[in-house]
């Protein structure tokens, strides 16, 4: 099924995604990956906007413009990396949805659930996904470009697949269970 | 397909030996990026096509079709495909391998980090701090009168998905394959695949994983001029497309497009595997510069 949300989203919302559905999304999104999430979390910030927020992980690529910033690609990085920075994000921030690439693993899963959705943004998207995605705001330059605190304003944001419901269903599961039949099968053969 | 700007252009600058040959390769440098970053090679694109061309599943091919219609716009805003315009390796090959070339391509890097713009993805591996763009730069002598220089800008995602197996020699082939398969059954999906797969099999640990980048280098449509690893390359890119890992690990007929393999003679008691993944945006361009300055890009 195809959505068109606008950011915040409501928890019961959230419920109603399954997987394969396919979202457009506006609003305000944050990209926040490796280590603005490890500052927030090590110092213990509490960052008011993050309740309920879209999170996304991205390292943008921008470039200053006077005093504004543009966004020229904005593409998804690995969530993977952030598996365990993410359960305790969603536990201090009640996060609504994860936007990122290749998935979660099942803590991240366990901990999404009946609160959290994991989305799917298509890796190396990143020119498309900078015709959809404003620069609001930036914090954190320091550390570096790619690892700042972006804030984001969405304008159909797209397509977003919902990958990892919040009832403890993951696509990247389902798959990586079938791919790894077909390894023992292919291995098989001498 | 109308492209701009056209991939083998020719240039003429001053001939190197006349003007400076810092600045020379600081141009080649920076337009050798500015290209790569935002227009990939027809023949990867092609290879894109057909993927999406034949894919049956449907998050598959919807997820190809996004992928096509981004290789348009980085092309036609004149943007960078992928917003990681990675790791930076240059590839020279030479008769007269100065350091003023070393100097001329990071100035060249430097530009393009401004210019074009790349964004900085270097950092002190242990304090994390920011510092630009480093480049790696590899040699090789040659004996062609004209200087060759390559660039692969290479993300993270695909990059942090290499590895190197130290097989036992009694291993063979059954145990380069195993290794092999079973590394992409488990890696892949986060290389943003469609994936073209890179490995280097034999010489020292340091070769085999250089060998397994170098591929990159080559056209997807290129063949292996020795039989079996030609053959290799073929049983394995089956197997691997059998796997199902498919486009960004949602499942999928193409997992990978092409399997590529250099092979260099190693120690008895050793079989060095490396494995070196590039994803979709599978970035690559060479420069030649003749001695009478022209400069061609391919
Ligand atoms: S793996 Fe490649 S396509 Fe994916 S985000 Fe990294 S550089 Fe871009």
């Amino acid at each position: 099924m195809k959505h068109l949300l606008k950011a915040p989203i409501s928890k019961e919302q959230v419920l109603e995604f399954k997987l394969n559905d396919i979202i457009y999304l506006s609003g305000k999104v944050f990209s926040i990956r490796d280590q603005a999430m490890k500052r927030i979390l090590d110092e213990e910030k509490s960052i008011h906007e993050l309740e309920g927020a879209m999170i996304y992980n991205c390292g943008p690529l921008a470039r200053k413009n006077g005093q504004k910033w543009d966004l020229l690609s904005a593409g998804p990085t690995t969530s993977s990396r952030m598996n365990d920075l993410a359960v305790e994000f969603i536990k201090k921030f009640k996060v609504h949805a994860i936007i990122g690439k290749g998935g979660m693993n099942t803590k991240v899963l366990d901990a999404m659930k009946g609160k959290c959705v994991y989305l799917s943004a298509v890796g190396g998207s990143g020119a498309i996904s900078a015709n959809q995605l404003k620069i609001l705001d930036v914090e954190w330059l320091d550390l570096g470009m790619p690892e700042a605190f972006w804030k984001l304003d969405a304008n159909n944001f797209g397509p977003l697949i919902v990958t990892m419901d919040a009832h403890g269903n993951s696509l990247y599961d389902k798959n990586d269970l079938e791919v790894d039949a077909n390894l023992q099968r292919v291995l098989a053969i001498k | 397909m109308l492209k701009f700007p056209p991939r083998a252009l020719i240039l003429f600058l001053c001939p190197p030996t006349l003007c400076h040959m810092r600045k020379t390769i600081a141009l080649v440098a920076e337009e050798l990026l500015k290209r790569a970053v935002i227009g990939l090679p027809d023949d990867v694109e092609i290879a894109l096509a057909n993927a999406y061309s034949n894919e049956t599943k449907e998050v598959a091919k919807e997820q190809l079709k996004i992928i096509l219609e981004n290789i348009g716009v980085a092309r036609k805003n004149q943007t960078a495909l992928c917003q990681d315009t990675g790791t930076i390796s240059f590839f020279v090959r030479g008769k007269n391998l100065t350091s003023e070339i070393r100097d001329g391509i990071f100035d060249g890097v430097l530009a393009a980090t401004k210019n074009i713009p790349l964004r900085p993805n270097s950092v002190n591996p242990l304090t994390r701090k920011n510092i630009g763009n480093h480049p790696f730069i590899h040699l090789e002598f040659s004996d062609n009168d004209y200087l060759e220089i390559s660039v692969i800008p290479k993300g993270a995602g695909c990059e942090n998905m290499s590895a190197l197996f130290m097989l036992r020699p009694s291993d063979g082939l059954e145990g380069v394959r195993k290794a092999i398969l079973t590394h992409v059954a488990q890696k892949a999906k986060n290389a943003c695949p469609p994936i073209v797969l890179g490995i280097g099999i034999g010489g020292t640990p340091e070769q085999a994983m250089l060998s397994a980048k170098e591929n990159h280098l080559k056209k997807l449509t290129s063949k292996n001029p020795d039989p079996i690893l030609a053959e290799l390359e073929a049983r394995l890119l089956t197997e691997i497309n059998e796997l199902g890992v498919g486009t960004m690990g949602l499942g999928g007929l193409r997992t990978a497009l092409s399997v590529k393999i250099l092979s260099h003679p190693c120690h008895t008691a050793s079989l060095p595997v490396a494995v070196n993944i590039e994803c979709w945006a599978d970035r690559r361009l060479t420069a030649r510069i003749f001695k009478d300055g022209k400069i061609e890009y391919f």
